[in-house]
């Protein structure tokens, strides 16, 4: 066999003993053998990775285990690259879970944890590699399966089976739509290879269609506005390491998806396909980072910021289909460039996020910030790893975010070159609404880290907290490295990148197209940047600084004092500001899209309505999507199956003669019509 | 427009300070630790249970008449940005500690006025219920400015004795 | 060689001036209130003397609060590298564009938002929240109007955008030129948090927005914010007067051609800081709620310009 399948081999068989292990030791063994098996597959599959997009070969191979067609694999460009970000997250999430389902002993199966764990992270990165219509499919479905499994985890809470059924099924009418899309895109054939695919795609006939049925699909997996609900709902409940893996990589298959087809197999289409998808990803980046800022449930927070985050994707990957449409191919390929960036940034950030988010929960068992507090302290390292997510997640210099959202800006500036005015218009308004996007997520992390870990805590469980174990503390300081180390080489990732995107859908030859001189300046953009520079200057100015104020002999006593409080007497946590009051002036500001209702009661004291005895005020934000596009729809077919219930009587014979029925009427047809 | 053809016809009419007045006292010597404080001074105003005529001076420091900005003095909210501390009032009970916090947030050097006759011997309030004292007995007092409201250029004066920056010295 | 030197005083000149041109728009508003008020060096000795105090930290605080200040000083002063005060700085130009301009402040801002919750008081907590609300709010804004100037010179480099204007002086006329500088004044002002969005000099804390995220703090931690915040309006104003009129700007490294570039600036500066004391004598400080209002008709003023380029290219 082949190095790279040697690899795959090696990585597939790493997940399965991890499963195998894992389900069959007991819970203290199965822990650590799930882990093992876990963090061993996913550095096997990172080699993989790099090995394929480094030396830019093509590796195929058709394993004949599933009937039919046989388990189709082809590691190309893209596929290398997605194992990369499946790998570097699964390793984080495979350690840093070792020491996190500790706390799950006794009451939870460990053994089913860390089978299932594994189960993923093998799915994932089979789907990746995925070369005909069956092998996807299936994998796609089991990735699902799996997930939700995984979901359920903590059972016995009804918010997670609420969860966990609301992901199921949106899950599953994706999966719909592309089952019909892979239907009409294989003009009926399910044993068609992707190469085929390829090949016959100009002649379609129903390309608007399967771009509509690949967008709703691979959407309602990618979590993009409207079909996000259940992302706040589901990666909340599921345990950490599993949530940084599903915010991480998993609602990255429906970007590899739509990328595997509209760019891959369809090869791009009419301009209103990215504009669509432009438009999409700018009201998920807006609206999710909206209902970001009125969460205080860290990790709501979190996964509404993996909406915005996946919107900013969806900008970069409209935009480059625009630009395709328009024959523009350099901007087109720097649009799915720093789609793809921002893609991997996001699953290193994001998953850092979330394994500092179960740090925390860890320590305190609870999720809500109104009673964290004062865990910077408590908690230092955690508190370090995850100021880098948040300072990374807010697009700050020089880390990853900005370098992606850097590149995200220059496509769309590039949007200047479009032919039609009233189309190029569209490009400053998203610039506007992405910069606004950006300005609100430093807004929000600032809420998030400052309540979670600064000042005093709030609450018993904060006072007490400790740091977590040294596996929890490794898996992040994984991910942190490499949001740093990514944020300083964008002029390395960006050749990559386009060598990985190069002869996908009329794209041109990456690595003619994009030669990127060191500072980050690309041909028929804009402007020019150098992050490890910028890096550089900041370090030295930093440095500089304490040196001048030594030199020119600053006094440099400190004095610890009490907090000044206008001379109060002694200081207590409700002091302090709230998260809620914190994201106050936003939520009144964007009242019209909120729409909180308010519920103020005000009790009197019998004798005088001038003294007042209590005061209550409640205000509740519900998102709107929930109410005006999915209630509707649910009663409708609650309606529907109402009216339809009378067919199932509950009698066995009915049942019979039903079948009976529908025999004589097939042969009826076959007789007649052969 | 109306505001700024006043503006020019009024012109500036702030008015010279004076030398000596009877109403500064000197408690300490001020002169080592006000040094570094140069020519720049931030002064935090704390009422520690005043019947606010002082203060109403007070306000008339900042007004373009006698305007305490020209010395490089400004009024601050905090008082971690203060230099110097400006006291009214004979010190109340519930303000004894506030006052005492105030002193401490105050960093280091720093320099105290007491501003009228309730900081000195707790005036017309002496010997009631709800006053813990004089203002020297909470915290340590640099220069007391005696009147019942003192006016604000003695108050002025005052201020800049507590700097060693006193005009015709 | 000589270019690297001025490329590297650059900066160092604008730390220098920045505490001066504050001090002129104090001196100015001072002798528009009909009082002499303090000569236009005060802020220099303010600076020399919060070196010489103590700091006092609270025991709430934690090691963010002590390296905020640092982290706001050195990204302002980072920016003042990539800013084109006296000649376009070359060699700097290409490791920054404007995009890294808005979010070096936007670092400079998480910092200073994050030391502000670090005390655990209920006005730094104010102080942030408002502080983040008015920066995340400037944002399309600033945006808009880099697109708008950048679809001028076909870059979003400052140098470029500057030696762009230079060479084509009807550029100035044009509307789109003229909103984006409106649009950007109105921002101007919200970011540096001077009147009408925020009082530099108020004592009231409700109506702090900046200044209460520094009440906690004092002694070298205060020196180095204010002088920060001081660089972050003088670099604000650079910019307005060297993206959008930068004649002046030296293209030769003659010492004739500097002289004339600092004097052209100094001129500049001057004319835009008697406008910010003009308007600030003027004007009320808005109320918070209003405050996005006023950002909302900048950012509408942004949108015009850059649909006027786009219709008038």
């Amino acid at each position: 066999m082949t190095p790279p399948g040697v690899l795959v081999a090696g990585a597939v068989v790493c997940y399965l003993a991890g499963a195998l292990a894992a389900f069959l030791s007991n819970d203290r063994w199965g822990r650590a053998l799930g882990a093992l098996g876990a963090g061993s597959g996913a550095l096997v599959s990172l080699g993989l990775g790099i090995a394929a997009l480094t030396t830019g070969s093509v590796f195929t191979a058709v394993l004949g285990v599933l009937p039919l067609t046989g388990l189709a694999l082809r590691i190309d460009g893209l596929s290398a690259f997605f194992l990369i970000v499946v790998a570097l997250v699964g390793v984080a999430s495979a350690v840093f879970g070792y020491g996190y389902s500790a706390s799950y002993q006794g009451r939870y199966s460990l053994r089913r944890l860390g089978a299932l764990f594994n189960l993923l992270l093998l799915t994932l990165t089979l789907q990746v590699m995925a070369d005909n219509v069956l092998t996807f499919l299936l994998l796609w479905e089991a990735m699902s399966l799996v997930a939700y499994l995984l979901v359920l985890t903590e059972h016995d809470e009804l918010a997670t089976i609420r969860a966990a059924n609301w992901y199921i099924a949106i899950t599953h009418v994706g999966f719909a739509a592309l089952l019909a899309m892979f239907f009409l895109l294989s003009a009926g054939d399910p044993a068609a290879a992707f190469d085929s695919l390829r090949a016959n795609a100009p002649a379609l006939a129903h390309r608007n269609m399967i771009f509509l049925l690949a967008l709703f699909g691979f959407s309602a997996k990618a979590g993009l506005i409207p079909l996000h609900i259940w992302l706040p709902m589901a990666h909340p409940v599921a345990p950490s390491h599993v949530s940084a893996l599903m915010s991480g990589v998993v609602i990255k298959m429906g970007v590899y998806g739509f990328c595997r087809v509209v760019l891959d197999l369809l090869g791009g289409g009419p301009a209103w396909w990215g504009g669509l998808v432009l438009a999409l990803g700018v009201a998920s980046a807006v609206f999710g980072v909206l209902y970001a800022l009125m969460e205080h449930d860290l990790k709501r927070l979190l996964a509404y910021h993996s909406v915005e985050n996946i919107g900013i994707i969806f900008i970069g990957i409209g935009a480059g289909l625009m630009f395709q449409s328009y024959g523009l191919m350099t901007l087109a390929v720097l649009g799915f460039v720093a789609g793809l960036y921002h893609t991997i940034n996001h699953a290193c950030f994001k998953g850092l996020l979330f394994l500092g988010a179960g740090s925390v929960l860890h320590a305190t068992r609870t999720r809500n910030m109104e009673e964290m507090g004062g865990l910077i302290k408590r908690m230092p390292r955690t508190a370090l790893a995850f100021l880098i997510g948040a300072a990374s997640i807010s697009a700050l210099p020089p880390l990853n975010g900005f370098a992606s959202e850097w590149l995200v800006f220059q496509t769309l500036l590039g949007g200047s070159q479009i032919p039609q005015p009233s189309v190029a218009l569209i490009m400053p308004i998203a610039v506007a609404l992405l910069a606004l996007t950006g300005g609100l997520a430093m807004a929000c992390f600032v809420k998030a880290f400052g309540i979670t870990f600064l000042a005093i805590p709030r609450s018993r469980a904060a006072e007490e907290a400790h740091e977590s174990p040294a596996s929890m503390q490794v898996g992040m300081g994984i991910l942190a490295l490499a949001c740093v180390g990514l944020g300083l080489i964008p002029f390395f990732v960006v050749p990559v990148l386009g060598r990985a995107l190069a002869g996908l859908g009329r794209l041109p030859s990456g690595a003619a197209t994009l030669t990127v001189s060191f500072p980050l300046s690309i041909p028929g953009t804009f402007g020019s940047m150098s992050s490890p520079l910028l890096a550089a200057g900041l370090l030295l100015l930093l440095g500089l600084v304490p040196l001048a104020l030594w030199l020119i002999g600053a006094n440099r006593r400190i004095r610890i004092g009490d907090t000044w409080g206008c001379g109060r007497i002694g200081q207590t946590p409700r002091m302090q500001y709230t998260a809620t009051a914190f994201a106050e002036p936003l939520r009144r500001v964007f009242a019209e899209l909120y729409r909180p209702t308010q519920d103020l009661s005000i009790d009197f004291h019998p004798e005088s309505k001038y003294f007042v005895q209590s005061i209550e005020y409640q205000t509740e934000i519900h998102p709107w999507f929930e109410k005006l596009l999915y209630q509707p729809l649910i009663r409708l077919f609650r309606q529907i199956a109402d009216r339809v219930r009378w067919i199932q009587a509950g009698w066995l014979g009915l049942y019979l003669t039903y079948m009976l029925v529908g025999l004589v009427a097939l042969l009826a047809l076959a007789w007649w019509a052969p | 427009m109306q505001l700024f053809s006043k503006i020019l016809r009024v012109g500036v009419v702030t008015e010279p300070l004076g030398g000596e007045s009877e109403a500064v006292e000197l408690a300490r010597r001020v002169e080592m630790k006000t040094r570094a404080l140069g020519r720049s001074v931030a002064i935090r105003e704390v009422d520690a249970g005043s019947c606010n005529g002082c203060e109403i001076e007070i306000t008339g420091l900042t007004s373009p008449v006698y305007d305490l900005e020209r010395f490089g003095l400004h009024f601050v909210a905090s008082p971690r940005h203060a230099d110097l501390l400006l006291v009214t009032g004979p010190v109340t009970r519930n303000m004894e500690v506030p006052l005492r916090k105030t002193y401490e947030a105050t960093p280091d050097p720093k320099v105290v006025v007491a501003v009228g006759d309730c900081a000195k011997s707790c005036g017309v309030f002496k010997g009631s219920y709800a006053v813990a004292g004089s203002v020297d007995a909470v915290i340590p007092v640099d220069v007391f400015v005696h009147g019942c409201p003192p006016e604000p250029a003695d108050i002025l004066r005052g201020i800049l004795a507590a700097l060693d920056r006193l005009p015709g010295k | 060689m000589s270019e690297w030197l001025v490329e590297v005083f650059q900066p160092f000149l604008a730390l220098a001036l920045a505490p001066g041109l504050v001090g002129f728009i104090r001196w100015v508003k001072a002798r528009l209130q009909s009082r002499s008020g303090p000569p236009p060096w005060q802020p220099y000795r303010e600076l020399r003397k919060l070196f010489r105090k103590e700091a006092v930290v609270s025991g709430n605080a934690s090691w963010l609060f002590r390296f905020a200040p640092y982290v706001l000083f050195a990204s302002t002063l980072a920016i003042a590298f990539l800013v084109p005060l006296l000649v376009v700085p070359r060699h700097f130009d290409m490791v920054g564009d404007l995009f890294v301009v808005v979010y070096l402040l936007l670092l400079g801002t998480f910092w200073l938002a994050l030391a502000g919750l670090d005390v655990g008081s209920a006005f730094g907590g104010m102080g942030s929240s408002r502080a983040v609300t008015v920066a995340a709010l400037s944002e399309p804004t600033i945006a808009t109007a880099i697109f708008s100037l950048a679809l001028g010179a076909g870059s979003t480099n400052l140098g470029a955008i500057v030696m762009a204007t230079m060479s084509e002086p009807s550029t100035v006329l044009t509307p789109g030129h003229l909103l984006a500088f409106a649009a950007l004044a109105i921002v101007t002002i919200a970011e540096a948090g001077r009147l009408p969005v925020d009082n530099p000099a108020t004592h009231l804390e409700l109506t702090m927005i900046h200044e209460a995220m520094i009440l906690e703090y004092s002694g070298r931690y205060l020196a180095l914010l204010q002088c920060g915040s001081w660089l972050k309006l003088f670099v604000f104003f650079s910019l307005l007067a060297n993206l959008f009129f930068p004649w002046g700007v030296a293209t030769t490294l003659t010492l004739g051609a500097l002289a004339w570039a600092v004097v052209t600036l100094l001129l500049k500066l001057v004319l835009l800081a008697v406008a910010l004391a003009v308007l600030e004598t003027r004007v009320a400080k808005l109320r918070l709620f209003r405050v996005p209002e006023l950002l909302s008709t900048s950012f509408l003023l942004a949108l015009l310009a850059i649909t006027s380029s786009f219709l008038l290219r």
